[in-house]
């Protein structure tokens, strides 16, 4: 092809090519580039030798190479400039390859393509309007779109398409030039060349998307463009346009774009369109990717407008036909199309809704990726059990970067359309067993809360659990939840007879294994072994022969590594030494919890995750209210007159061992208190007292503050006039049923005689219901040796009103 | 960076040529991007593509835009498309430069497109303008090549040739 060589001693570019390209190493590249850019500097500055454009031509297949090639910047300008077609034709290339609208070089070429817009060969002014519509700046288009709009109305086809689709670029750099192309736009719409009525639409486009106003003024333009349709779909075969058997298939798509944008949110519009696209919807030649390329565009524009619902229902039809297609590209593009309407058009998309769950199967990502959205949007009550089906399949083969999606919206469906506990319990044990380390960190408690919300389902649940744990110790979170259960519900595994499964026996010793296998072993993470600890010793409450094989498992972990291991160790020791009378109590089967309770957050609220100690050195008051069993907390609720009023030990009872901190070691003999140890007594509120009790010497005296609307603080003070010293005074406290109650620790729990010191407590109360606040204290003491007990009834609190407000 | 051109209903953002080596052979850009964010643009969908199994889709995600390639012999051809664009017509754009090419060049293959990048870009030029298709129909795009090539042939002067 460049046969002629220059008198210059440079390689001819092909030479060049060949040189380049057999370069052994990228070291020996660079060299023979560095070489040849030198030539190309060096014939830059000589005068012009007819070798130029070879030159140039060179330095852009070194700047494709990813070179830099700054410096022929101003060797495009002088080309350009040059009379020579093949050297304009190079420069402005280079132009386009090397010089953007940033460039100060660009601006220099202004006058050059202004004055080969009006040369007299066609292919130098293709050139400048192609540079033009390439990297045209703002100025540059301002300064010459009148030229354009020249070009539009008086030249041949060859150029009025040109100068079209450079008025396109030039109206989306400046958005006013607009204005100035709507006549010639409108115009060209009678053309029959292809080329131009193609650019005449484009352009259209772009200035009705720019300008609404325009868009109105180009709506009398549909019943044309309906026309060209009409003869581009339903005319002979055209040889020169012909692609498979459509008739030039992108300017069809261009004007169903058009048409789509010309009748979207008008009626009028729409309905002068819609036999056209009922017919191309039913004429297009579906069996090669060209006739769907039209068809699809045609889908898009019908649901885009305001369509009859028959055309709808043909459109949503195509869909699902594409989405038996076999090509993957074509059921690709028909789920992302379904996925856009799966919200207004549901019940069309569900019809299809086999089909979709099929392309799960499929076998490309992408693919894949579109059916999941799609099948998720999908589930509704009355499918949940055979898409759930589907879904829990698809997620045990799907690719690892759809798990974590595909398990959320598991869960959210299941949530949403769950036909009955028992199988939202095991939906949800059958993705942690698939994707366990793919879910999110609320799904332990989440899970949690809900088994022990199905109290029937108990047995069984920790049944399953444990089998699941037995094969598979590997996914944290399935494993803590199996833990927690087996924890609670240990009683009810050892049982053995279970309804819902196959009886198994399971021993004690069995139950224990399962979670020391799961203490020791090197998958289980901190929290989880935290799990299996805890769990360990409710077990303790709940079996009667190895109880003494508890006790060992906990002294060990007592010493070690793991700081937050250890301490709760340490705590269940001395739950086991000092306060075993309070075990069974403290280790009871929890309530019910609440979902959104206060109790119910990050797992801490089932007592398990302790992940921040508490800093505070104010303990919570728990401990004193269950010094008895529970049978006794009960009596106190007598007391109260029945049902109504319940004594709120707060919503987790193990909240009480993470309370506890690790002063216990060293510690000799002493109480409960000691162990609390070094904590400030509460401030004594300015807040106006009240007598609420005296007797025996022994006053209680009461203050309140509001903290909200429906939060209170009472802080309660005790203090001893007698003559003898009084000791393990506490103070329990009973509050309607409405009303959440929480004890803080006390500062004391001796009274010496004369007043020298006082007691004080706070009692935070929340009353939500804003029912009227009512409180029974029960006061005990021991004096000189005998115990003592007695209890009073505040009815009215200082600093509220009658109502208790 | 492609987020910020609120108003570019391009049909094509840009167009790049890559072999399965990942050398680039010809790269059109119709909107404009500093060097550096066309060679980032170039490493990550290179990256992508090329990391495709074969049976696949020819339309994956990037960033805000949908990519469309296919691949012909040796040489991937590779799009970027605005997400409401076609792109089902896209392939057909793709196929249609691959048939004007072929047509040039006569069986073309991988190193006519090296050794004679410029033709490629001429022809892509005849085809395509901003991103739009600009001539539809294959025989106009064949003459225009055919005329420009002529008139870059003969030694004449400009001023001594009659207009066309």
């Amino acid at each position: 092809m460049h046969t002629h060589t220059a008198m210059s001693p440079s390689v001819p570019l092909q030479e060049m090519i060949r040189a380049i390209r057999s370069a052994r190493t990228q070291c020996e590249e660079r060299g023979v580039i560095q070489r040849e850019c030198a030539a190309i500097r060096a014939q830059f500055r000589q005068a012009d030798n007819g070798g130029r454009s070879h030159n140039l031509a060179k330095l852009l297949y070194v700047h494709m190479l990813g070179y830099p090639a700054h410096f022929g910047q101003m060797e495009c300008v002088r080309m350009i400039a040059s009379p020579r077609y093949s050297e304009k034709r190079v420069g402005y290339l280079g132009a386009m390859m090397l010089l953007d609208e940033k460039q100060d070089a660009s601006l220099l070429i202004t006058n050059s393509i202004k004055n080969d817009l009006s040369h007299s060969n066609q292919y130098v002014q293709s050139l400048a309007l192609c540079t033009l519509a390439c990297m045209g700046s703002a100025e540059m288009c301002r300064d010459l779109a009148p030229e354009i709009d020249r070009l539009l109305r008086a030249s041949n086809s060859y150029i009025k398409k040109k100068a079209a689709l450079c008025a396109v670029h030039i109206v989306r750099k400046v958005h006013e030039l607009g204005e100035l192309f709507v006549p010639a736009a409108r115009s060209l719409l009678s053309e029959k060349n292809h080329g131009v009525l193609h650019g005449a639409v484009v352009l259209i486009i772009e200035l009705c998307e720019q300008n609404p106003e325009t868009l109105e003024r180009f709506r009398k333009t549909v019943p044309d463009l309906v026309q060209i349709m009409k003869g581009l779909v339903l005319s002979g075969y055209s040889p020169e346009h012909d692609v498979a058997g459509i008739s030039d298939p992108f300017l069809q798509v261009r004007i169903l774009r058009l048409l789509r944008i010309l009748g979207r949110n008008n009626e009028g519009a729409s309905d002068s369109m819609n036999d056209l696209l009922a017919q191309v919807a039913t004429n297009t030649d579906s069996t090669k990717t060209v006739g769907n390329a039209v068809l699809y565009e045609t889908v898009l524009t019908v649901l885009d407008i305001k369509s009859e619902s028959g055309l709808r229902v043909l459109a949503v039809n195509i869909l699902g036909r594409f989405l038996l297609n076999n090509d993957r590209n074509i059921r690709y593009i028909a789920m992302t199309s379904l996925q856009k309407i799966v919200g207004t058009d549901h019940n069309a998309v569900q019809r299809h809704r086999g089909t979709i769950v099929d392309c799960l199967k499929d076998q490309d990502a992408s693919v894949k990726r579109r059916a999941l959205e799609l099948s998720l949007a999908l589930v509704s009550a009355s499918n949940i059990r055979s898409m759930m089906k589907e879904l829990l399949l698809f997620l045990s083969s799907c690719p690892p970067e759809l798990r974590a999606h595909a398990a959320s919206g598991i869960f959210n469906a299941a949530e949403r359309y769950a036909p009955s506990q028992r199988w939202h319990i095991d939906t949800m044990l059958h993705v942690l067993i698939t994707a366990g380390g793919d879910v999110r960190d609320e799904t332990v408690p989440n899970l949690i809360q809900l088994i022990t919300n199905a109290s029937e389902l108990h047995c069984y649940t920790v049944h399953k659990l444990y089998r699941a744990l037995l094969l598979d110790i590997s996914q944290q979170s399935l494993v803590q939840v199996a833990c927690w259960c087996i924890g609670e519900y240990g009683d009810l595994l050892l049982k053995g007879d279970c309804q819902e499964t196959e009886p198994v026996q399971v021993t004690e010793d069995d139950a224990l294994d399962a979670l020391e296998t799961v203490l020791q072993s090197h998958m289980s993470s901190p929290a989880t072994r935290g799990f299996a600890l805890t769990a360990t010793m409710k077990l303790s409450t709940r079996i009667t022969d190895n109880v003494d094989r508890i006790r060992s498992i906990v002294s060990i972990y007592g010493s070690c590594i793991d700081v937050e291991l250890q301490q709760r160790a340490v705590e269940y020791n001395a739950l086991f030494r000092k306060y075993d009378h309070m075990r069974a109590a403290v280790l009871e089967r929890m309530p019910v919890i609440e979902k959104n309770s206060p109790g119910h957050t990050n797992g801490e609220s089932t007592g398990e995750a302790v992940k921040d100690v508490p800093t505070a050195k104010m303990k919570q008051g728990e401990p004193l209210l269950l010094q008895q069993p529970a049978n006794q907390v009960c009596d106190l609720l007598d007391l109260l007159g029945g049902s109504e009023e319940t004594l709120q030990p707060g919503p987790a009872v193990d909240c009480l061992v993470s309370g506890l901190s690790v002063h216990a070691a060293g510690t000799a003999g002493g109480d409960l208190l000691d162990l609390l140890g070094g904590f400030e007594p509460a401030e004594l509120s300015p807040a106006p007292q009240v007598l609420a009790y005296d007797k025996g010497g022994v006053t209680l005296t009461l203050s309140c503050e509001k903290q909200s609307d429906t939060g209170l603080t009472v802080t309660l003070t005790a203090s001893n006039s007698s003559d003898s010293d009084l000791s393990s005074f506490t103070l329990q406290a009973a509050v309607p049923k409405s009303v959440q109650l929480h004890m803080k620790a006390p500062s004391g729990d001796s009274l010496p005689a004369r007043g020298t010191a006082k007691v004080t407590q706070m009692v935070v109360l929340n009353n939500p219901n804003k029912v009227n606040l009512k409180m029974r204290v029960r006061v005990s003491y021991t004096r000189q040796g005998s115990p003592f007990q007695d209890t009073v009834q505040i009815d009215s609190f200082p600093g509220l009103d009658a109502a208790g407000q | 960076m492609f987020t910020e051109r609120m108003y570019q209903h391009n049909l094509m953002r840009f167009l790049l040529l890559f072999s399965r080596q990942g050398k680039l052979r010809l790269q059109k850009w119709f909107t404009p991007l500093t060097d550096r964010e066309k060679k980032k643009v170039i490493r990550d969908v290179m990256a992508l593509v090329l990391a495709r199994p074969p049976r696949s889709c020819n339309f994956l995600h990037w960033r805000d835009i949908k990519v469309v390639y296919k691949r012909y012999a040796s040489l991937y051809f590779c799009t970027g498309l605005e997400d409401q664009d076609n792109e089902l017509l896209t392939l057909e754009v793709l196929h249609r430069y691959v048939e004007l090419l072929d047509k040039y060049f006569g069986n073309v293959c991988e190193l006519d497109i090296i050794f004679n990048f410029e033709k490629a870009y001429y022809i892509l030029d005849e085809f395509l303008m901003g991103g739009e298709v600009l001539e539809t129909s294959k025989v106009a795009v064949s003459v225009s090549m055919e005329n420009a090539d002529t008139l870059q042939e003969t030694m004449e002067e400009y001023m001594n040739r009659p207009a066309f």
